[in-house]
């Protein structure tokens, strides 16, 4: 009964053992640097896929400039952690002061693109927020060798690769506490509200501008953090690398992994960048083609699995949530509590009245009339 | 004028051309139940749409207590003492039916916690969400929800949607409650139900509730006053009998 009120925070613990497991093995008996590095990129990926998921799954908002966040985060805590390698050297202080910064400098951007943004909305905001992301990324590409590296890219101080994935794992948990935290207290049921129907959140005193602006801005936040982890996990960052395609992929991991779910978007962000690593180690030479058609066709697969209605019998056998109640011994009312009422069906027909045989077409009142305009 | 709770000047509003409101007095006293009647289109949610901040009226103004709400946005207005329910249910449909609920009380001052406090999880947040959670299904308790608490509102029977709506607006801690044909879509049974439950949260909650309705039945056996509405112009207004016994009344509801 006491595990329950932590139900939350399975993920967490989870992700926290893994995350022990690894340390020890590093400290062991060492890991291969590729696994460290496909470590890191998992990492990076499910940062980004759980703090958009707060934009596009909590608040209900179509962003598509997340990549733009993470370009800024990337570049400003890049360029920190050097200026700062004279003083601190390539200490844990610097790594960490670095992170802090990048994701400071991108939720500032979030703040100010999120103000006249967020008066937008659906497909509007998406515009806006890729165009954010566009420009970002061309602003970067333009700048002098000595600021930011220019088309040739920024250098990032070297930090110690045993002991960077560690890091990314802490903060990774940190965001995972920040999100599920939130979306469990009373701002977090604001943002859903306005995600659900933002006229009764209006009626109802949420200050939807407030609560929209802090969801965008813990999301560009984190997005910062993951573009600064990047940035040390490749040693030399691109800034074509932070392009729509990026921001898109991020969103496929999201809504791939179930919208509004924490839990489906680390799944779906590690399957997913771990998918399109094996294929890139797999596929070389002539075959590199095949890369994108093989990802696409595992999307398309995804989709058609969880949407078609010819395979409706099959996803109830096998619905894992059931398959859990049944577990655990739920009460079945529960479970089957979204079974139509029949005699509380939202109409001011009776039910009598449907049934009885006495209806004349011409009946201004009759109940065949009174359908045929719902029909409508 | 103190001993006003809703007072409306001259209230109106157009819509380019269309006088939408016109010149709308309506004076409600404390713990009344008003109801607003007309015919279809006749301005009725419109005047809510005025009172709670959706629509900038264009001429005219109201007061709630003696203190002028015009012009302040719908939130402002809410935390000012206006609380509404719709004419179709706007509930948070992917949320759990005490979710909604604790919506509604998240802008109370007694449960301020600010954003900080409830990301690192201080004491103050424990606090504060017991007393919400407590509050919620008090609040539940009295319509009835309580078993449904932790099931999704949108699979609750219609009649339910409609008593959690208004369940949300009381969270408020409204002191005019704004319903908007709250008996639609009812069974007799719901809508003698509904009478004694508006009844009950009148005296419960010391509050003054203003409606819309259609069913006259519900209108006559509620109301103490009210004023019909016809074409965005006030037709009549008074005590409940004598007002839909008016022939004007009769005429603008049958015709002729």
């Amino acid at each position: 009964m006491k595990l329950k009120k932590f139900k939350h925070y399975y993920s967490t613990f989870i992700i926290t053992a893994i995350a022990v497991i690894f340390t020890v093995f590093s400290a062991g008996i060492g890991l291969e640097k590729s696994t460290i590095y496909l470590l890191e990129k998992i990492i990076i990926a499910v940062i980004l896929a759980v703090s958009l998921n707060l934009v596009v799954g909590f608040l209900g908002e179509l962003s598509l400039g997340h990549a733009g966040f993470m370009c800024v985060g990337a570049y400003l805590g890049g360029k920190f952690s050097a200026i700062m390698l004279p003083n601190l050297g390539n200490s844990a202080l610097n790594l960490i002061a670095s992170i802090i910064v990048g994701g400071l400098v991108a939720a500032l951007c979030g703040a100010i693109i999120g103000l006249p943004a967020l008066r937008l909305k659906g497909d509007y905001l998406a515009i806006v927020t890729l165009g954010f992301g566009e420009i970002v990324k061309s602003i970067f590409q333009n700048t002098s060798r000595e600021s930011f590296g220019g088309a040739l890219g920024l250098e990032t101080p070297r930090f110690d690769k045993e002991q960077l994935f560690i890091y990314a794992f802490i903060a990774l948990i940190i965001t995972l506490l920040v999100v599920t935290n939130l979306m469990n207290s009373k701002h977090g049921r604001a943002i859903t509200s306005i995600r659900d129907n933002e006229i009764a959140a209006r009626a109802t005193g949420i200050n939807v501008t407030k609560y929209k602006l802090y969801a965008f801005i813990i999301s560009s936040f984190f997005a910062g953090v993951a573009g600064v982890l990047y940035s040390f996990s490749n040693y030399n960052i691109q800034s074509s690398k932070f392009g729509y395609n990026y921001s898109i992929e991020i969103l496929v991991m999201v809504v791939l992994g179930g919208i509004g779910s924490i839990n489906g978007s680390i799944i779906a962000a590690t399957l997913i960048t771990f998918i399109n690593t094996e294929f890139a180690t797999i596929l070389t030479g002539n075959l590199a083609v095949l890369q994108n058609l093989l990802y696409a066709i595992i999307l398309i697969l995804i989709v058609i699995f969880g949407n078609s209605p010819a395979l409706e019998s099959f996803r109830e056998k096998y619905d894992v949530k059931k398959l859990f109640a049944k577990i655990r011994k739920n009460d079945p009312s529960t479970i089957n509590s979204d079974e139509a009422h029949w005699d509380k069906i939202p109409t001011k027909i009776s039910m009598d009245e449907l049934f009885s045989l006495d209806v004349t077409n011409n009946d201004q009142n009759s109940v065949l009339n009174i359908q045929d305009k719902e029909g409508k | 004028m103190g001993n006003y709770v809703l007072e409306t000047k001259n209230l109106g509003i157009t819509f380019g051309g269309l006088k939408a409101a016109e010149n709308v007095n309506i004076k409600i006293k404390k713990n009344q139940i008003y109801g607003l009647v007309g015919p279809n289109g006749a301005g009725k949610t419109t005047i809510f749409n005025l009172l709670t901040g959706v629509y900038m009226p264009t001429e005219g103004t109201f007061l709630l207590n003696g203190e002028e709400l015009k012009g302040k946005s719908q939130e402002a207005i809410n935390h000012k003492g206006i609380a509404r329910t719709f004419q179709n249910i706007r509930l948070f449909n992917n949320m759990s039916v005490i979710r909604n609920v604790l919506v509604g009380l998240s802008n109370l001052p007694e449960y301020k916690c600010n954003l900080f406090e409830s990301i690192f999880r201080l004491p103050k947040f424990y606090k504060t969400e017991k007393a919400m959670r407590d509050k919620a299904k008090e609040l539940l308790k009295i319509f009835d929800l309580y078993e449904e608490r932790n099931n999704l509102s949108s699979n609750l029977p219609y009649g339910k949607q409609r008593m959690l709506e208004i369940a949300r607006a009381l969270a408020t801690n409204p002191s005019l409650l704004l319903l908007d044909e709250p008996a639609a879509g009812m069974n007799p049974n719901e809508t003698a139900e509904l009478m004694e439950k508006i009844r009950l949260i009148r005296d419960k909650f010391d509050i003054t509730v203003l409606l819309i309705e259609h069913d006259m039945k519900f209108v006559s056996g509620l109301c103490d006053e009210i004023t019909v509405l016809n074409f965005g112009t006030v037709l009549v207004e008074g005590d409940t009998k004598t007002a839909l016994n008016d022939p004007e009344v009769i005429k603008a509801y049958i015709g002729g």
